[in-house]
């Protein structure tokens, strides 16, 4: 590998060179055809998503554990959890959309905060990557479509309408967890700079 | 330039593309090696100029998520029970039971993500996938099309979660209860089978018809 080549960035999403431009903390490169964010060093960034990824964390097991929603019309109550929202398609034929339900809201979310504090938290503290990094970085952003819990939370928002009128709703702690859980995921994403990511796993391995 | 810190201010149009010079960029990390070159050295990534299976993947997903649209819509997605009385409706029947109720932001809002958005994306996808064979330029705003139709496919899968939602709180017994259909299954495949196939597209061969020249 020639060191001038280390000069240049390619837009990943038109492949149109740049040099490699200097971009102080704050500002942020675009590509100069498609106008993907090709730069955007925020300051202490890693810090904020290890805060942020362990904060998500422990919202999301008080989301799937604490009671959701409750109904309750002429007397009749009941209570619901996120887990009893995912096993709604147990019965029967639907059973695998119930384990891809649990995938897209929970798991794969989990996944990502902890796939994010393994390998940010040794960089925030300024020490060497942890084994295997790039491969669990990669692996959290390719995920990343398919964690679903936003989505989710509108459905909920939607739901709650269609009852609205058939019995009175009461919103439980999880929900709470769960909308705190949803602003502090997109939170964290907004620190997220994959290319300088890469340059900082990559500087900071023994090779 | 404008205060972007960019760098590439003397050749804004036309622009050079790492292929065009002989080189491979990294769809990951933007690190760029010379021709040839297998894994990315910043990220391990794989490294190909242009993926050259893309489109037939986008293709075969595409058809896949629009044959799975087909039951998705001529099933029921919710089956009600009020009071012994049971009532099945489908997706476009649930779109009118809100509006029925007077609820027309919902209704909008289910209407658009489970109608409008899929059937846009099912068109957008086949759009650029042509446009693509035939060699047509590509222009910022067919970037910009790519770039809708991959971040809003997840948001289809609402109506899904709606359903999940319902099925879990609606449980009263003789009172009412509501149940999820067979739809449901369908439809979270198609939304799952679109968005593998807007995820497949390799968004530099939008723009490659522009350069001309086959490098």
């Amino acid at each position: 590998m020639s060191d001038s080549l280390s000069d240049l960035i390619a837009c990943p999403k038109c492949d149109a060179l740049h040099h490699l431009p200097k971009v102080e903390v704050g500002e942020k490169a675009q590509c100069v055809r498609c106008g993907t964010v090709l730069m955007a060093p925020k300051e202490r960034a890693m810090t904020w998503i290890v805060m942020l990824s362990a904060t998500a964390l422990i919202l999301m097991v008080a989301a799937v554990f604490f009671p959701f929603l409750e109904l309750s019309t002429h007397g009749l109550g009941r209570k619901s959890s996120v887990f009893d929202a995912i096993l709604a398609f147990s019965h029967g034929l639907m059973l695998p959309l119930s384990f891809a339900v649990g995938a897209l809201i929970v798991f794969l979310p989990m996944t990502r905060f902890i796939a994010q504090i393994y390998v940010f938290a040794p960089m925030a503290l300024g020490w060497a990557p942890a084994r295997h990094a790039g491969e669990v970085f990669r692996l959290s952003e390719r995920i990343r479509p398919w964690a679903m819990a936003e989505v989710f939370i509108i459905g909920v928002a939607v739901a709650l309408i269609k009852v609205a009128g058939l019995a009175h709703v009461t919103l439980g702690p999880a929900f709470w967890a769960f909308v705190g859980l949803v602003i502090v995921t997109i939170l964290k994403d907004s620190f997220m700079c994959r290319v300088t990511v890469w340059q900082t796993l990559n500087a900071r391995s023994p090779s | 330039m404008s205060g972007d810190g960019m760098a590439n201010a003397e050749r804004a149009q036309p622009v050079l593309t790492a292929r065009a010079a002989g080189l491979v960029g990294c769809s990951q990390c933007g690190h760029v090696h010379p021709r040839g070159t297998e894994e990315c050295s910043v990220c391990g990534a794989h490294l190909q100029s242009r993926d050259k299976t893309s489109l037939q993947r986008v293709w075969a997903w595409l058809f896949a998520g629009m044959v799975v649209y087909i039951p998705a819509n001529v099933y029921p997605m919710l089956r009600t029970s009020t009071l012994g009385h049971t009532t099945e409706s489908t997706i476009v029947g649930g779109v009118f039971d809100l509006a029925d109720h007077g609820a027309y932001g919902i209704a909008l809002i289910v209407f658009v993500a489970s109608v409008v958005i899929p059937v846009s994306k099912f068109i957008a996808i086949a759009y650029l996938a042509i446009r693509v064979q035939r060699g047509l330029p590509g222009t910022p705003a067919h970037f910009h099309l790519y770039e809708v139709v991959e971040f809003i496919g997840r948001w289809s899968m609402i109506d899904v979660f709606v359903v999940a939602i319902l099925s879990a709180l609606v449980q009263l017994d003789f009172v009412a209860s509501i149940n999820p259909g067979i739809a449901a299954v369908s439809f979270a495949l198609s939304v799952a089978f679109t968005m593998i196939s807007a995820n497949s597209f390799d968004p530099k061969l939008i723009w490659d018809s522009r350069e001309g020249a086959e490098a």
